[in-house]
């Protein structure tokens, strides 16, 4: 009847008004939907903010979901991009414990994963990543040994690939960062 | 043309522009500007008892009429105050506009003196809501409540006004008011395919069942949906906030399905090969448990708000739309058809009714609630009547054995089930039809609830009579504990006054009836009386309302009326 529960990715456009963020995530709250993760910011066009919203759920609760979305009246346009080409990308600060020994395999590290160094400490360094959340996941994992001391991640911003884009724009020309692409994995 | 007004008259201006002529209220601080503008409004306002009577007047008036009912309180308590009757609007799509007073907008977040975070409160429960903080933010914001509460599947929609932007000045342009809710679509419409699809199921069903829901009245699809049941003689289900979509009398009206639904009902359901739901839900309480609810039917849903599709019941074909533009789209294409045996099929299982024939019961002596509303309903049948019930047992004995013929002749409470909702809503539906005789059915619980109404209906020289079927008990959990608790009768039994006493000290007519004989002249009395009347019923306690489909039990599973009280066939 239905397919299994899968992690689905919801582009969501919103007026920019007070209040309207608490609107949407009481929906979800109220329906029983778990929130994975939900990121909100500014547009291109100041009256227009917009969600990336990831949240489990079976292909029929997505349906549900969007409707529900669209109820509210601050809600402009929902873009369900679980199956369309997309980019989805996260952004992590992670202060690792980094010794004068160990220093150089966290450097390393970072150098593999693309990552930045953003802040350099007696005891400490600081790495920014962006990526996709496995890319993180993985930088996290292999830099745990080394101890995590703090850790901080945006959650996941989403847009469609290519020119097409649904939203109340025209002009949503995505170009791929190229120094990412091998480890890119793409939807 | 464009002039200098205060937020609170822009306030009055804009309802009355709405259409509104009576409001249902209560002052307070925070709200006393707009009370102060009132004097130059010709909106009749009306000052109730309790805040949550003000939004159940409001319900009623709507559900009574058709048009925005409007309701207004002041900040903190006052606004709190209305948070039942807004969860009751919203269950049931009934649109109200509440107007509430805030705090200044400086104060706000202060904690200040009755200061409630009121659209916070609500956001849950209501279709929209909003605050304002500036004069030439009223206008714009009255004008989308209004819109956003009738427009689409209604509901209710709350504005919270702060105290400056009452007092406050700007100009006033309602042209340029007009609303701006761009990411607003009410007016959707099913795809072609969709009509090919649900007139292929049509033609090919030989047992299928109309389930009309209230979306049948809330659109006005009365007429197509009756012309769709006589053109392809299918046979039609109503759930109770659809009682009166199509006449009791007419020979394709099957009569009410679910929990307290006559058994031929929920039979026909359960064995049709096709439902078409016209503007209902799938509540949980007209399917009972949902894998065993109608097993062999294809489903077409006809239904404005989208995200009812597939949320209670998984359907075939989805058309999501109007109700009446979807049925007059697709009446034009339906195949005229015969299923006369279908239908004496299920004729053949109305002999099966729980119904009692109370006509012919003989007079024991006792009263039984089904008496009174039989009685009422023979008594009332030929007028224009509006009978409003509160919620129990006697609501599902209305709805068992009053007939309703027209649409909007039964206002109640169904998806909250709000007890103390009959007598407020009683005075909405009133007001809203000066014309209708208005009876209140309500049991001894639920008007001990809001009788302080009784004072409203009082002040405002409303012609109301109020049935109070009065059976010493919170009769519909009672119930529920001889069934399921081994009658363990925890809290139910209940103390009352003596309700023909207390309607005297308000002034009103009243009598007492404990006997069967008695009931035809109590009512009568009561709609001779030239001013309100209340009468006390005073009925068999421990009575049942039968049949009755356990809480998640299959469709077909029925508790029924145990001898030795006559079961026959359907009464008439
Ligand atoms: C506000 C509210 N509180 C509690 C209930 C639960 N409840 C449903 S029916 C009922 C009993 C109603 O008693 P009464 O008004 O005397 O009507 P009866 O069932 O006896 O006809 C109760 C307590 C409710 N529906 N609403
Ligand atoms: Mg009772």
């Amino acid at each position: 009847m239905t397919e299994g529960r899968m992690l689905n990715t919801f582009v969501v456009y919103v007026e920019n008004k007070p209040g309207v963020l608490t609107r949407v995530a009481s929906l979800f709250r109220r329906r029983a939907f778990n929130i994975d993760s939900l990121t909100v910011g500014r547009t291109e066009k100041p009256e227009v903010s917009r969600m990336t919203i990831t949240v489990e759920a079976d292909p029929d609760q997505a349906r549900r979901i969007e409707a529900n979305l669209y109820k509210l009246v601050n809600v402009l346009l929902v873009d369900n991009i679980t199956r369309e080409p997309s980019i989805a990308r996260d952004l992590a600060m992670i202060k690792v414990a980094a010794a004068q020994e160990v220093r150089p395999h966290v450097l390393e590290l970072a150098k593999v994963f693309r990552a930045r160094v953003v802040d350099v400490a007696l005891e400490s360094l600081t790495i920014e990543i962006t990526g996709t959340e496995d890319k993180i996941d993985s930088l996290v994992e292999v830099l745990r040994p080394y101890g995590v001391m703090e850790m901080v991640r945006t959650g996941i911003v989403a847009m469609r690939r290519g020119k097409r884009s649904l939203g109340p724009t025209q002009s949503n020309v995505v170009v791929e960062d190229a120094e990412d692409e091998n480890i890119a994995q793409s939807a | 043309m464009t002039m200098k007004m205060t937020g609170a008259q822009i306030l009055w201006e804009c309802l009355e522009r709405e259409g509104v002529e009576h409001v249902f209220g209560y002052p307070g601080g925070a709200i006393l500007p707009a009370y102060d503008a009132l004097k130059h409004s010709r909106i009749h306002h009306i000052l109730v008892r309790h805040e949550q009577g003000a939004t159940h007047m409001a319900d009623g008036y709507a559900r009574a009429s058709g048009r925005v009912g409007v309701a207004v309180a002041t900040s903190g308590p006052g606004a709190t105050n209305m948070v039942t009757g807004i969860a009751t609007a919203m269950m049931d799509s009934s649109p109200i506009v509440c107007i509430t007073g805030q705090v200044g907008s400086r104060l706000i977040g202060s904690d200040a003196f009755q200061e409630t975070d009121i659209t916070g409160v609500t956001l849950p429960i209501t279709k929209h809501n909003a605050l304002v903080t500036r004069a030439d933010e009223v206008a714009r914001t009255i004008r989308e409540a209004f819109y956003v509460a009738r427009s689409g599947r209604p509901g209710p929609v709350l504005v919270d006004i702060t105290k400056d932007a009452q007092q406050a000045s700007c100009e006033f342009d309602w042209e340029a008011a007009k609303p701006q809710l761009p990411g607003y679509r009410p007016d959707l419409s099913p795809a072609e395919a969709e009509y090919v699809r649900a007139l292929e199921l049509l033609a090919r069903a030989k047992r299928p069942v109309i389930l009309a829901g209230q979306g049948v009245l809330a659109s006005g699809a009365m007429g197509e949906v009756r012309e769709l049941a006589e053109r392809a003689q299918i046979p039609v289900a109503l759930t109770l906030l659809g009682l009166g979509a199509l006449p009791a009398s007419h020979p394709l009206n099957l009569g009410m399905m679910g929990m307290h639904g006559e058994a031929w009902v929920n039979h026909a359901i359960q064995n049709a090969d096709l439902l078409l739901a016209l503007g209902m839900r799938f509540d949980d309480r007209v399917t009972g448990a949902k894998e065993s609810y109608a097993p062999l039917a294809k489903k077409i849903h006809v239904e404005i708000d989208p995200a009812e599709i597939n949320k209670n019941v998984k359907v075939d074909v989805a058309l999501v739309g109007d109700l009446r533009e979807v049925l007059r789209a697709l009446l034009p294409r339906v195949e005229p058809g015969d299923r006369s045996e279908w239908l004496k099929w299920i004729e053949g299982h109305q002999g099966d009714a729980a119904v009692r024939d109370i006509q012919s019961l003989e007079d024991n002596g006792h009263l039984y609630a089904a008496h009174v509303i039989n009685d009422l309903w023979i008594e009332t049948r030929e007028s224009n009547t509006v009978v409003v019930t509160d919620v129990g047992q006697h609501q599902m004995w209305e709805a068992q054995y009053y007939k309703h013929e027209d649409p909007r002749s039964l206002v109640t409470s169904g998806g909250l089930g709000t007890m103390g909702f009959a007598l407020p809503a009683a005075i909405g539906a009133k007001v809203a039809r000066p014309e209708a005789e208005v009876w209140v059915v309500v049991g001894d619980g639920g008007f001990q609830m809001t009788m302080a109404e009784l004072a409203t209906m009082v002040q405002e020289k409303l012609k109301i009579n109020v049935a109070i079927i009065n059976n010493g008990y919170l009769g519909m959990v009672r119930q529920w504990q001889e069934f399921f608790y081994e009658r363990n009768y925890q809290s139910t039994p209940l103390l009352s006054p003596d309700f023909v006493r207390l309607a005297e000290a308000y002034g009103i007519r009243s009598m007492r009836v404990t006997k069967r004989g008695g009931v035809v002249p109590a009512v009568r009395a009561a709609r001779e009386h030239e001013g309100p009347v209340v009468i006390d019923f005073r009925v068999e306690q421990e009575d049942s309302v039968y049949p009755m489909v356990a809480a998640g039990a299959p469709l077909h599973e029925m508790i029924r009326r145990p001898s030795p009280l006559v079961e026959t066939a359907a009464d008439d």
